[in-house]
């Protein structure tokens, strides 16, 4: 009865976000009082069982199998499901990732479950686990109880917890050697690939102004055009601008594009899923402007206007040209 | 080809959302609905693969009688014709319980492609796609940017974190998620709109599907999210908000 954290990874490389997932099972496991072990899937990973060896883990479990060596959903989800059973675990936690949202619900519909998804926090209410995750776009949250029996499942947010609260130990390596057979598995994943390379490196702009939905259709996009250069930064935007085609693919902030930590960050009717604000929020001062009050993106800027921003921003370039002289 | 997309009625996007008086949910009265945009995306790459390699196009949607709505919009677009599960106004179901629906609904069906949006903009668990093709026995991929038909197999491009992308080939039949954003989404025409009239929409109150109703996880409490930072926000008339928001950058955040 522990909680066990698949932790990611591909071609011998950690997907960053398992390390904030580590440190959330783990506090999970001091707010509950329950062990914690991690497990690694893959062909040839003994390196990283080793490098979790290191961590304040009861167990460290290397899943070997050659049919691992690249990831399928039939694949991994019938070895998770293997590995939950072996340890009898009660929760079973993963990074939210591309790949987890790919085989966790499918694990957990096997297992007769409901995983809960995207989780940004938690709290321990009378010895039970409630955990938090956004609805509705990030407008509204939700906190969330398991209401049947274990093994329960999670998957946890990049950004929600913090990679280098991860506690240090020491932790035995077992090998699980699971029953998998070609035949298992339906799908054939192919060469991963990039297409072309990206021209503009956002991550080095100081400043950055982004847009998003409010500006309503590509003719406009001059106002916010205007803003950048009077600023003096690089323009930016939301995925749904880039998804139409109105600024290209490598000009887009958030999970699916760049991560940007500018000096400062002008989201112009952007409302802040949180895909977009995990691309953004480290940025040093963050301004918003949105007709909607409640948009999410208001929870992690510095300063704000409420309004519309086709005579919010024409203003603002006007008050811009004024200050700068 | 029978495509079969499965899509969802949502709050419209730019809804102000209040919790309800059960505390677990939202209050939806007074809302206007539309389609889930990820599931517009869906149903166009059906349409567009039907109108490619032929066959029909079947629509799919649990939701209370307002969302019948929503479904003629899509007969509309050009979807041959649709089943609609009946869920009582005050439902909420977790993502296994309605796709534990969809699956039995879709029994007599026997479809050669299952299309639906990687996730819905109001619960957004992201999961029931992946859920019903578990309860269907299909294989399956998620984040879909392109489907190439094949000779009983299908090959996709299936997107991942930081640019990097895959193709996976998989038979038929199989179940997508689709990315939003992959293609140009029509309208309906008027000819459309008037020809979905006439077009079988099949109701399946949900009771009557048998499916055991199973709750393993729970909302218990719903609520706008606080801020964690403080955010001071300008109002006024648009100059004077740019005026003092200008002053602040350049005197507070020093970064003018």
């Amino acid at each position: 009865m522990s909680i066990l954290v698949f932790m990611e990874q591909r071609g011998g490389e950690w997907n960053r976000l398992s390390w904030e997932t580590l440190a959330a099972a783990q506090q999970f496991g001091r707010e509950l009082n329950l062990p914690v072990s991690a497990a690694v899937l893959g062909d040839g990973i003994g390196a990283l069982a080793g490098e979790l060896a290191s961590r304040n883990l009861e167990r460290v479990w290397a899943v070997e199998h050659e049919l691992l060596k690249d990831y399928t959903p039939d694949g991994y989800s019938r070895v998770a499901q293997q590995l939950v059973v072996r340890t009898s675990a009660r929760l079973a936690v993963f990074p939210h990732s591309y790949q987890v949202r790919d085989f966790l619900p499918k694990l957990a519909t096997v297992m007769e479950r409901v995983a809960v998804s995207d989780v940004v926090g938690h709290r321990v209410d009378q010895g039970a686990l409630v955990l938090v995750r956004q609805l509705f776009q990030g407008k509204m949250n939700a906190d969330i109880r398991f209401a049947g029996e274990p093994p329960w499942f999670a998957s946890i947010q990049a950004g929600a917890y913090r990679a280098d609260a991860v506690e240090a130990g020491s932790a035995p390596v077992e090998i699980f050697a699971p029953q998998l057979s070609a035949l298992d598995i339906r799908t054939r994943p192919l060469e991963l690939f990039r297409e072309a390379q990206r021209a503009v490196d956002l991550s080095a702009a100081e400043t950055i102004v982004s847009v998003g939905r409010g500006i309503k259709e590509a003719d406009n996009l001059p106002i916010v055009r205007e803003l950048a250069e009077a600023l003096g930064a690089e323009l930016a935007a939301s995925r749904p601008i880039c998804d139409a085609g109105w600024l290209p693919m490598e000009r887009q902030v958030g999970s699916s594009g760049q991560t940007v930590a500018p000096k400062m960050y002008v989201a112009v009717g952007i409302s802040g899923a949180i895909q977009h604000l995990v691309g953004m929020k480290g940025s040093k001062t963050i301004v918003a402007i949105n007709k909607d009050p409640e948009a999410p993106i208001f929870e992690v800027a510095d300063y704000g206007i409420v309004g519309d921003l086709f005579q919010v921003v024409p203003a603002l370039v006007e008050e811009i040209k004024k200050a700068r002289g | 080809m029978k495509i079969v997309v499965s899509i969802k009625q949502v709050p419209a996007r730019d809804s102000l959302l209040r919790a309800g008086p059960s505390g677990n949910w939202i209050q939806d009265a007074d809302l206007t609905w539309e389609i889930n945009e990820p599931d517009a995306y869906a149903l166009e790459e059906g349409l567009q693969l039907k109108e490619k390699h032929g066959g029909e196009v079947v629509v799919l949607c649990a939701g209370p009688a307002r969302a019948a709505q929503t479904i003629r919009e899509a007969l509309a677009k050009g979807a041959d014709r649709a089943i609609h599960i009946e869920l009582e106004e005050t439902a909420t179901l977790d993502p296994l319980a309605t796709a534990r629906l969809m699956a039995k609904a879709l029994e007599p069906e026997r479809p050669d492609l299952v299309l639906t949006g990687l996730q819905s903009d109001d619960l957004g668990y992201g999961q029931t796609g992946v859920i019903l093709a578990e309860l269907m026995s299909l294989p399956h991929a998620t984040i879909i940017m392109e489907v190439e038909k094949q000779d009983g197999t299908i090959r996709v491009k299936r997107e991942l974190e930081n640019g990097w992308f895959q193709h996976i080939e998989m038979p038929l039949p199989a179940l997508l998620t689709i990315q939003s954003g992959i293609k140009k989404l029509r309208y309906a025409t008027l000819m459309g709109i008037k020809k979905a009239k006439t077009k079988e929409l099949r109701r399946v109150p949900a009771a009557d599907l048998r499916v055991p109703a199973s709750r393993s996880i729970e909302i218990e409490r719903l609520y706008i999210p606080e801020r964690t930072k403080h955010t001071q926000l300008f109002d006024g008339s648009p100059r004077e908000a740019a005026a003092r928001l200008v002053e602040k950058l350049k005197f507070e955040a020093r970064v003018l």
